[in-house]
């Protein structure tokens, strides 16, 4: 096999390969997947020189551990983390050189809940539907990371990698700002309920995953019962579910759903909703559309 | 045609029914394909069309809560035909709620030309449109933990076929060895919306029987 691949000698909790993922196939019912933490991806491989939609490893609180067999540069960012190469400590945020079969680990999570791993020619698992993302909700894309997974890395382009020795990172959040628009399915509730949902603080639901954010607070309750027949869901939808608690729709999202979407979250909050630990304050803040 | 604000880039336009939704998603096709609507999704669902990726959507809401909806377009001239062995379990709960016979199921599903109104649950699942209304059925009150991959499947108005095993509440008429969602091949899903479809009966040891396009591979 080419040199060109990367061993995981430690797996880690959860760890999954993520790019881009794949908008377009909403209408057959294909979730957009990608990375949950899109800036922190990016800035990742922006370090180590990869296009902005290289594939990259997203891990969940408790890092991993990898081993190139070529040389190669690194970058990880996202939730700050203790990185290490061959045990001894190297920057986060910031671009370093792994050796070919040293490891190169990042620990748990000092705060936030994704640490993204770049490696210069990013990891080249096949596509599927043009995304190399493991979708958690479908299946759709390359397995979680298992101990002993070995993965293809890319051909580096001729870029070079960022001359900086540690690029500026938003904390994780202590409490969770979500602006939210309303609508389309505000009628289905009571004025209570929407003044509610913009006055109250929810927290993070440990049950939060790629596929939503769950909270945990005031219930919303409806002005109308029955079913909604299916209908499309964007990302960033606040979903409210029989129980009242909003769940907000994250990268894995099913395409449609039949519960009523009371707002939808703006997109630059998505990233701080990836690095909120189960526990975190949440408050909605009620929007105009742009 | 209410057209609803969905976040600062999608537009939800609900319409009165099925038919004018498939009517809808046809247009909206039409416009992107000549240039007209630029739009990263178009996701029909069964009263409503999405708008996903939209540059300017509070324009396009103004225009389309003023615009003629144009009749459906003619469907697709060639059905997907789909070999069905008419062995599910729920064949007698279901023949219940129809007040037939449980021999009379496969003969009635058969008959029916269907048309994928949606997708959406799994890449590939297809909420199919096209058994008369007096055959609506409930969703199972308790749902299996398990539907196998290639189940035949109702609900409400729908029919549907699993693409893969996974949980689910229709209730089960019988089984395809049909593939529903392939990614390796073009196109992955079998199902499109807008696509005919017909069931074909088979007998139980006539799973390899060959289908219309796209069918038993």
């Amino acid at each position: 096999m080419t040199d060109r691949a990367l061993a995981v000698v430690r797996a880690g909790a959860l760890t999954t390969v993520q790019d881009g993922g794949r908008p377009g196939y909403a209408h057959l019912g294909v979730p957009r997947s990608g990375a949950l933490d899109a800036p922190a991806a990016a800035l990742a491989n922006r370090l180590v020189g990869n296009p902005a939609g290289a594939a990259v490893l997203e891990t969940t609180l408790d890092g991993c551990a990898v081993r190139p067999r070529s040389a190669v540069v690194a970058a990880v960012t996202g939730a700050p983390c203790p990185v290490t190469v061959n045990g001894g400590p190297v920057a986060w945020g910031a671009p370093v050189r792994v050796p070919a079969g040293a490891v190169l680990e990042a620990g748990a999570a000092v705060g936030g809940v994704r640490s993204y791993v770049a490696v210069l020619g990013g990891v080249a698992v096949e596509p599927v539907l043009g995304s190399r993302s493991t979708d958690l909700l479908s299946g759709l894309g390359p397995a979680p990371l298992t101990d002993g997974t070995v993965l293809p890395l890319g051909r580096p382009v001729a870029g070079q990698h960022a001359r900086v020795d540690v690029a500026p990172q938003p904390g994780p959040p202590t409490e969770l700002v979500l602006r939210v628009t309303l609508g389309p399915r505000d009628d289905w509730f009571t004025a209570e309920a929407l003044r509610t949902l913009g006055t109250r603080v929810y927290r993070v639901s440990p049950a939060s995953n790629r596929i939503g954010l769950r909270t945990e607070g005031p219930a919303l309750e409806r002005a109308r019962t029955g079913e909604l027949p299916s209908e499309g869901v964007v990302l960033g939808a606040v979903q409210v579910p029989p129980d009242g608690r909003p769940v907000v729709f994250l990268a894995d999202h099913p395409t449609t759903g039949g519960y009523p979407v009371v707002g939808v979250i703006r997109p630059a909050d998505l990233a701080p909703a990836a690095q909120a630990l189960p526990g975190t304050p949440v408050r909605f803040v009620v929007v105009r559309h742009r | 045609m209410r057209v609803l604000r969905v976040g600062d880039d999608a537009l939800l336009v609900e319409v009165a029914s099925g038919e004018e939704a498939q009517a809808l998603h046809a247009e909206l096709k039409r416009r992107r394909a000549e240039g007209l609507l630029r739009v990263t999704e178009i996701v029909p669902a069964a009263r409503t069309v999405l708008l996903d990726g939209l540059s300017d959507p509070a324009r396009l809401a103004a225009e389309l809560t003023s615009a003629e909806l144009p009749p459906a377009p003619p469907p697709s001239r060639q059905a997907v035909e789909i070999p069905v062995r008419y062995d599910g379990p729920d064949l007698a709960e279901v023949a219940a709620h129809w007040g037939v016979g449980e021999a009379e199921v496969p003969r009635i599903h058969a008959a029916a030309e269907f048309r994928v109104a949606f997708c959406g649950f799994a890449p590939g699942f297809g909420y199919l449109t096209g058994l008369p209304a007096r055959y609506e059925v409930p969703r199972r009150a308790t749902p299996r933990t398990a539907v196998p991959a290639g189940a035949v499947a109702l609900a409400g108005p729908y029919t549907g076929v699993y693409p893969r095993s996974s949980p689910g509440g229709w209730q089960l008429i019988g089984t395809t060895d049909t593939v529903l969602f392939d990614h390796t091949r073009v196109p992955a899903a079998l199902l499109t919306p807008g696509t005919r479809v017909r069931f074909v009966p088979v007998g139980a040891g006539d799973a390899a029987v060959p289908a219309g396009p796209g069918g038993a591979v």
